[in-house]
This record gives C-alpha cells, sequence and structure tokens, in this order.
C-alpha cells in the first residue's frame, strides 16, 4: 500500500507462528498425540493462540517499522535503502530465532485432524480446508473494507497515492505508515495461526523465507499495493503451481508459476487487477 | 600387527568405558526392544579410540569435524559430532601423552554455506584429519579444496557415489555408498511386497537425485511413478494428489527428514496407507517427532549398522549426551578412531596421516575398515529399520 515492500514481513509471520506455538504449548499441549477435547475447547484453544500470534506479529510489525524503516524516512533514504535494511531485518530475526530454537522444527502440535466433509469431483474438502477459507475471506473483506471505506483507510490509500499531499491535507502520515504495519502483523499473525493448523512442522527458523517470495509474486501478480488483487494473485499462484505439477512434474512447479508471472506482467506490467482498480481510484 | 595390538587394547577399553558408564544403565540406552531383530554386538577385535594408551603426540594436534550443526537437518550432524567428540575424549583419557584437540566448524549443511567453515578447517595447519563432511552436496561443494590441501577426510554418512569419481585421493567413505544403498533397498522392496507399482518420490538434493536414480534403476518398470519436492517445501497437496492418482503399492522417499516428516503426515491425513519407505537421510527421531504420528510403520533403509548391540558406547553416548546415539553416531565413531590411532603412532603431517588412512585396514564397531584406490569401502552392509510407536527400531539387515 505504502510503495514499499516489506521483505522482513516473512519473519514477521515466523513471529506469529511461534507465537501460536507457544501458546499451544503454554496451554499444555505437548508435541505428537492428538488431543481428545471437546470442540468448543479447541475452537477457544484457536482463537486464544491465534490472538496471541496476531498480537506478537503486530507488535513485531511496529517494531520492525521503528527500527529498520522510520530512519531511513527520516533521512530521505532512496526507496533501494529500504529494500537492504528489510532484508537485513529479516536475516536478523531469521538467526534469531535459529539460535533460540535451533534449526529442526518443533514438534508438531495438532489440536484438529483434517477430515474428509465432502467431496468435489473426487476431491475431498476438509474441515480444516473449510475453516480456512471462511476465515480467510473473512479477513480479506474486514482489511478490504477497513482500507476503502473508513476513515483510516482512506487516510492509507492517500499516503500511498501521494505522501507529501497527503500530509499537506492533514493527514498524520506517520500515523498512517505505523497502523499500515500493524494491520499487516496482525494479518499475519491470523495467517500463522492457519498455517500451522495445515503444516504442523512449520514453527521452524526459516519457515516463512519460501512462504516471502511466493507471497511477494502473489502480490505482483495480482497488482502491487491492491489488497483484491493479492487475493486473485495468490489463488492462481497456488492453482498454476499444483496444476503445473500434476501435468509436468515436481521440477516444472516453479517454472509453470513464474512463467505465468512473466507473461502476466508482459501485458498487464502492474498486475492483474492493477491498472483497472488504478485508474478507479483516480 | 597393527590389528592385534588393537584387539588387546579393544578389550581393555571396551571395559573401562563399561566402568566408567555404569550409572547410566538405568537407561539401557534407551531403545525399545519389542520385536526387534538382534543387532550385532561389538566386535571383540573392533579399535576403539583409547588405543593402547601410549599414544605420544605435539600438544595442539588436531582432528576437525566439519558438518552441520545447527543448520540444515542438523540433527543428522549432531549425532556425528557428538560421536566424534565422545571419540576424541576417551582417546585423551586413556593416553595422557597425547591429548587430541577437536576443531568443530559448522558448514551449515549445504553446499553454499560450507566452502568457508572448511577454508578455515584447511587453513589451521594444527588439523591433520577431518571427519565429514556429512552430506553430499556439501561434500561435492568442498571436495576439491580438501583434495588440494591433502587433507585426509573420512565422511560417516555422505553416500552419493559420484564423489568417489573425482580424482580425489583424500576422500574416504566410512559406509556403503548409495549405489550399494538403492539396489539393497529396491531388492528389499522386492522380497517384502513385490510390487507392480512404486512411487519414487525425490528432492532436489545430490544425496535424493542420485539414490532415487539408484533405486529407479534397480526396480525398474515397477517404479512407475516419479514424484519431485523441493528442499524447505512443506506443503505438499500436489505430490499427494500425484500418488493418489497412481495408487502404488509402496512408497520410496529419497531425501532427509525435513521434508519427509510433512509428507508422510500429508500423505496419510489423505487417506495414503501404503507402505512408504526412506533412505537413511530420513532415519532420525526428528523424523519421528515431526511426523506427529503418522511416521509409524515406516520403513527405513540404512547403510548404518544397528548401535544397540555396541553396549559399551551406545552407553558412554547415552551418558555423555542423554540420548542414545543416533544414525552414524558408531561411523563417526570408527572414523574418528581411525584418524588418531593415526596419530598416536607419532604421525604429525597431512601427508602421513593420508598414507596411513589409504592403507589402513582393521576392525572398527560397525564394519571391517580397509579401502579401495578410490575411497570405497570393501566391506558395506545396509540394515533395515522400522518406526514403531516413537522409536525407530531395527528391522533386519540386507543380506
Amino acid at each position: 500500500m505504502l510503495q514499499l515492500i516489506n521483505f522482513a514481513h516473512s519473519e514477521i509471520f515466523v513471529i506469529g507462528v511461534f507465537g501460536v506455538y507457544f501458546t499451544f504449548l503454554a496451554l499444555g499441549f505437548e508435541p505428537g498425540a492428538v488431543p481428545s477435547l471437546p470442540i468448543g475447547g479447541i475452537i477457544a484453544d484457536l482463537v486464544l493462540a491465534g490472538a496471541v500470534g496476531m498480537i506478537l506479529a503486530g507488535v513485531a510489525a511496529v517494531l520492525l517499522e521503528r527500527v529498520a524503516y522510520r530512519p531511513l524516512r527520516r533521512r530521505n533514504a532512496p526507496r533501494l535503502a529500504f529494500l537492504i535494511t528489510a532484508i537485513g531485518a529479516s536475516f536478523v530475526i531469521q538467526q534469531l530465532f535459529r539460535i533460540f530454537r535451533g534449526s529442526n522444527p518443533e514438534g508438531t502440535i495438532r489440536l484438529l485432524p483434517p477430515e474428509p466433509v465432502f467431496r468435489v469431483f473426487g476431491a475431498p474438502v476438509t474441515n480444516l480446508q473449510i475453516i480456512i477459507i471462511v476465515a480467510s475471506i473473512a479477513m480479506f473483506f474486514a482489511a478490504d473494507s477497513f482500507v476503502n471505506r473508513t476513515r483510516l483507510g482512506r487516510g492509507v490509500r492517500a499516503v500511498a497515492q501521494d505522501p507529501a499531499t497527503a500530509t499537506l491535507m492533514g493527514v498524520n502520515r506517520e500515523r498512517v505508515i505505523v497502523l499500515t504495519f500493524l494491520l499487516g502483523g496482525l494479518l499475519a499473525g491470523a495467517a500463522a495461526l492457519f498455517y500451522l493448523m495445515t503444516i504442523p512442522q512449520g514453527a521452524v527458523f526459516n519457515g516463512g523465507f519460501l512462504l516471502g517470495i511466493k507471497a511477494f509474486a502473489a502480490a505482483v501478480l495480482g497488482g502491487i499495493g491492491n489488497l483484491r488483487g493479492a487475493l486473485l494473485g495468490g489463488l492462481i499462484l497456488g492453482i498454476a503451481e499444483n496444476y503445473g505439477q500434476s501435468l509436468f512434474g515436481g521440477d516444472w512447479r516453479d517454472v509453470v508459476a513464474f512463467v505465468l508471472l512473466v507473461g502476466v506482467l508482459m501485458f498487464r506490467p502492474t498486475g492483474i487487477l492493477g491498472e483497472s482498480l488504478g485508474k478507479a481510484r483516480v | 600387527m597393527v590389528r592385534r595390538r588393537f584387539a588387546a587394547a579393544g578389550a581393555l577399553v571396551a571395559a573401562a568405558a563399561l566402568v566408567l558408564s555404569g550409572c547410566a544403565n538405568q537407561g539401557g540406552g534407551g531403545a525399545a526392544q519389542t520385536s526387534q531383530a538382534p543387532a550385532p554386538a561389538q566386535p571383540n577385535n573392533a579399535a576403539l579410540p583409547a588405543g593402547n594408551g601410549q599414544g605420544k603426540c605435539a600438544p595442539g594436534t588436531s582432528i576437525a569435524y566439519v558438518g552441520t550443526l545447527a543448520g540444515q537437518n542438523a540433527a543428522l550432524g549432531q549425532a556425528i559430532a557428538n560421536a566424534t567428540e565422545l571419540a576424541v575424549n576417551q582417546h585423551n583419557q586413556a593416553n595422557p601423552g597425547c591429548q587430541v584437540t577437536l576443531v568443530k566448524s559448522d558448514s551449515g549443511g549445504t553446499p553454499d554455506t560450507a566452502v568457508g567453515p572448511t577454508q578455515a578447517v584447511i587453513n589451521n595447519p594444527a588439523v591433520l584429519g577431518i571427519v565429514g563432511l556429512p552430506f553430499s552436496g556439501e561434500s561435492k561443494a568442498v571436495g576439491p579444496a580438501l583434495n588440494a590441501a591433502g587433507l585426509v577426510n573420512i565422511t560417516p554418512s555422505a553416500t552419493n557415489p559420484g564423489l568417489t569419481k573425482n580424482g580425489w585421493t583424500n576422500f574416504f567413505r566410512g559406509l556403503g555408498n548409495d549405489a550399494v544403498q538403492g539396489p539393497a533397498a529396491a531388492k528389499w522392496l522386492k522380497t517384502k511386497f513385490n510390487p507392480q507399482t512404486v512411487c519414487v518420490i525425490k528432492d532436489d538434493s545430490d544425496y535424493g537425485i542420485g539414490l532415487a536414480t539408484a533405486v529407479t534403476q534397480a526396480l525398474g518398470p515397477a517404479a512407475s511413478c516419479q514424484g519431485d519436492v523441493k528442499t524447505n517445501q512443506k506443503e505438499f497437496s500436489a505430490t499427494v494428489g500425484q500418488v493418489q492418482q497412481a495408487n502404488p503399492q509402496v512408497i520410496f522417499y529419497a531425501g532427509y527428514y525435513n521434508e519427509a516428516s510433512p509428507l508422510i503426515q500429508q500423505l496419510r491425513d489423505a487417506g495414503v496407507q501404503t507402505p512408504f519407505v526412506a533412505p537413511d537421510g530420513v532415519k532420525d527421531p526428528e523424523f519421528v517427532k515431526n511426523a506427529g504420528g503418522a511416521a509409524n510403520g515406516a520403513y527405513l533403509t540404512c547403510p548404518c549398522v544397528p548401535q544397540e548391540g555396541f553396549t559399551a558406547f551406545t552407553q558412554a553416548y547415552q551418558q555423555a549426551y542423554g540420548t542414545p546415539p543416533q544414525t552414524y553416531s558408531a561411523e563417526a565413531y570408527d572414523a574418528a578412531t581411525i584418524l588418531m590411532s593415526g596419530i598416536d603412532k607419532g604421525i604429525n603431517t597431512r601427508p602421513a596421516l593420508l598414507q596411513y588412512v589409504k592403507t589402513y585396514t582393521g576392525q572398527g564397531l560397525t564394519k571391517k575398515f580397509a579401502w579401495q584406490p578410490n575411497g570405497e569401502l570393501t566391506d558395506t552392509p545396509v540394515y533395515v529399520y522400522r518406526v514403531d510407536g516413537s522409536n525407530i527400531v531395527t528391522d533386519s539387515p540386507i543380506s
């Protein structure tokens, strides 16, 4: 949103993952066995873990902004410098986790094993997938209406479009930026919960790296600085990867995904939804 | 001559180690003893680190462990580093005239990170020999530099067959390679399951690719479905779909535990109950722990020898590190023993130690060590292990 790609966002996500994991541990769950709890208890625990993950990731994102971005902004650093500090911050967080927890993934804690609920064309749809899809759609609508309908959201968009003019119009630029980071962190924390539910081996220091690259690709595909585009881009990228692997074999998974990315950018340099919404906004 | 001296010393040290580790007995080595094939006992002429206690060497003389300590698939490296350290400590305790220093260097476990730490060891003139590197990819990356330095290195676990085909004169493999493990695994698969269809899934490491090729060739037309995964991949729905479609009788996964645990869990979640067979790179308690119950019943092939029978060693290890020795601990222990036996004889240069290892013949804990000119062993046993609950137990030797 802010004409700035936060390359350390994947590490914010990892902080969320560990937040969720440690909450599980603190709630008394042991790695390994699937606990037999009433469904209400599981939901309460998951919500609690998700909340902890969101808060931790949100706080971490705000701290990151203060440490890695604000000093540069004060000095009017070129945009490239932000990229470099982000990558630096990303390595620092990653290695801190490695020192803290070692490089083996944490033992798996799984509260809700996936159970097929119904089938679509023979492919089973599990309870976990339903929860995740419903939750991500809800989160998307929440974030989308925040950005597009609220006063604060308007501020975010204004700063993204033209920071100087926005400031002249009375938008508090610094506050908007912190708010954006907080929002990004909260969403990353929520994503961390769903990720750990799907991939219980996910709590590992370098677990965010690959996801960060994929997320970046999805955002570019959909249109940078566009929430709806990011959602669409992620969906298309994921489907392309999986079809690519089924059709051409696993070696071609990334090739298919990134050829698609190049192909789309050749015809729509701003991403699938980038241009059209950009115009609509003006 | 050499062998006789070691035999006498071996018995002595075995007794000493038993006494030393007496208080660790209650754990019984920690391994579950249910329905387990008998593991080989310690050969009574096995060379042990303590030697004859008469070793003499200059202060500061060092051997090095180079391999992952905190990086990728670290558990595999730690099992090797610990066993090497145990060997050095036992040696130093028994040989007041020769205190060998162990230099540990963390290679990070990947080809890109291994070069710097290895160069640091090469530049350390006190280091006469290396135990390592554990993985095939990194071994390939640092091989030329080690060879140029004439620094002898005995790998206790890198199994890619190509490593001994580079003309390196300093590289010795302390176990069977994948050209041995692959066909052995395929042979065992055939006798055990007599499968018409096998899915061979591999990761993108030198190790995984080499092993998958060996297994696929040995299986012939039965290896009808191929899957690929990437290092650090954690989400395998496409591979799971592929397996579901092929509906094989057996799955062979060539790779490391890091990817194997989520893979087997996602396979089992999707209702795929096909027997899962994986090689030595997966044979680690981390695999069982991270797969969260899904690993139960998986078979693991390994050119490593079961260690439960080496009670003096397992108890000393248990006492020192609080866990039973893991995959390739005993092989590393043997490798360190061989290097230090040369140092005890007064060898104090790299070329002399290299020559010593080249012509070395002797029984170790795990097998008889005598290398062919290319650095491969002549005696290379392969075993099958099985995940039983939360333990990895010995299933059977492949003969």
